[in-house]
């Protein structure tokens, strides 16, 4: 599904991303976790192109994606994206932002937009939200609503960039149980959260990365329970 | 009291023409200086560096001459030279426009870069194009931002349309100026010609609260 190839990226002379490595198959769920500044974030905007990469190769499905001559807008409508801060448009309804670029950019028509967008808000909880404008919702809400708006294009893989860090406590959960339904699903997710219990429960692998690397990755239980890397079980022992 | 009542019922009929002609300098004036500061906002958010310098030059030519200048050099100036000799209402319409346009270019680049990047952001990982999120997602947002400073710019706009009256415009200052040479009562008529500019002010100002309320600024005009 996501093929990635000795990732290079820098900001000014800031190395963030030293050599990524990372293949991803369909129906994945992959978490990176490590601490803030290792490249996590960086490195999932890289997989949509929201930065462009110094160096290396991505591959969504099996096609090598050259940000110069590729249009990215293509592979972007594949790829989803939730943010941190939800950026949901302000000015739109609940309905009006999911429906935005079924129409806009597949040419859905709106009736069937709509419909489509109905089912996914019922999905994500948030049904009688559709007409509201998104300053009426709590985080929680918002970023339900980010995530149907996403799943309204279809698409093959979903990044989530901490999805539930801007969020009070109280409404971590109901985000985390969208996301859990969307894994059971069979969606393919990378997915960068400080959140350990939705890793150990969620993915498939777990990656450790640190000073833009990915140090170690593996399946939940080895990561969490017999890590290899002296790294890894330093970083593990101070969220524990 | 008498007087001035006297002074408003034999001007109404002149002014109240002239105050038309007014709000239609004003009106399209204001139109076109909308439209050219649209695409001066647009060279100063642009990558290209040339575009850039354009506007600058722009910008800082008419914001460091005075409009009477400007006005004076797009009616007698370009009509010398053997540019273009036009009429002092289309002169004057020119005029402010490009006047305005300067300020409303600042006024509407200023609230394009206010909007929050990741809107730019979640709108391309949608799989839009960059035209496409700017004019269905960015812009809306800039303008319901740009309303106030924008509604301001428009009194400026309304006032100093009173400057066409040297070129010959007929406009409500010109409409005074000769009234009060015929009946010199200066005070009564230049009070009444103000308070003509007053009334529109405040209409305008009623109508721009009314849109502001209609698109809900200050809510939707959050970033969330």
């Amino acid at each position: 599904m996501i093929r990635v190839k000795n990732l290079h990226k820098s900001f000014g002379s800031n190395e963030v991303l030293k050599g990524i490595d990372l293949e991803v198959h369909e129906s994945d769920v992959v978490v990176l976790i490590g601490a803030s500044g290792s490249g996590k974030s960086t490195f999932l905007r890289c997989l949509n192109f929201l930065e462009i990469e110094d160096e290396g190769e991505i591959y969504i499905e099996d096609q090598l994606i050259q940000p110069k001559s590729t249009p990215l807008n293509k592979v972007r409508e594949k790829v989803g994206m939730v943010f941190q801060h939800f950026h949901l448009f302000p000015h739109k309804t609940v309905l009006e932002n999911i429906i935005e670029a079924p129409v806009k950019v597949k040419k859905i028509p709106k009736k069937q937009a709509e419909t489509e967008a109905l089912a996914l808000l019922k999905k994500v909880g948030l049904a009688e939200k559709a007409n509201v404008y998104p300053y009426s919702l709590s985080g929680g809400q918002k970023q339900r609503a980010a995530i149907a708006r996403s799943l309204a294009m279809h698409p093959k893989v979903m990044l989530f960039d901490e999805p539930t860090s801007a969020l009070d406590p109280e409404l971590v959960g109901e985000v985390l149980t969208v996301m859990k339904t969307l894994a059971q699903e069979g969606m393919t997710m990378i997915v960068v959260t400080h959140e350990m219990s939705f890793a150990r429960e969620v993915a498939d692998w777990v990656a450790f990365m640190d000073q833009g690397k990915i140090i170690e990755i593996g399946p939940p239980q080895q990561i969490f329970e017999d890590p290899q890397e002296a790294r890894t079980k330093e970083f593990l022992s101070r969220v524990r | 009291m008498d007087v001035l009542l006297e002074i408003f019922q034999t001007t109404f009929v002149g002014f109240s023409k002239a105050a038309w002609q007014t709000i239609q300098l004003t009106f399209w004036s204001l139109l076109l200086g909308i439209g050219i500061g649209i695409i001066f906002a647009f060279f100063k958010i642009s990558k290209y560096k040339v575009l850039h310098i354009i506007a600058d030059i722009y910008i800082t030519f008419i914001r460091g001459t005075p409009l009477i200048v400007q006005i004076f050099i797009i009616y007698f100036g370009l009509a010398q030279m053997n540019i273009v000799t036009l009429e002092d209402f289309t002169a004057g319409v020119l005029a402010l426009a490009i006047h305005a346009g300067a300020y409303i270019a600042e006024i509407f680049r200023g609230s394009i870069q206010s909007i929050d990047k990741g809107q730019m952001e979640a709108a391309q990982s949608l799989g839009m194009t960059y035209p496409l999120a700017m004019r269905r997602i960015i812009l809306p947002q800039a303008f319901r931002r740009s309303i106030p400073a924008l509604g301001n710019q428009f009194i400026i706009g309304l006032k100093d349309s009173s400057l066409v009256a040297f070129i010959g415009g007929k406009e409500l200052w010109a409409t005074a100026m000769t009234t009060a040479a015929d009946n010199f009562r200066q005070f009564e008529t230049f009070f009444i010609n103000g308070l003509y500019y007053l009334v529109l002010v405040i209409i305008f100002t009623y109508l721009l609260k009314i849109l502001e309320k209609k698109l809900d600024v200050e809510q939707r005009g959050e970033a969330t």
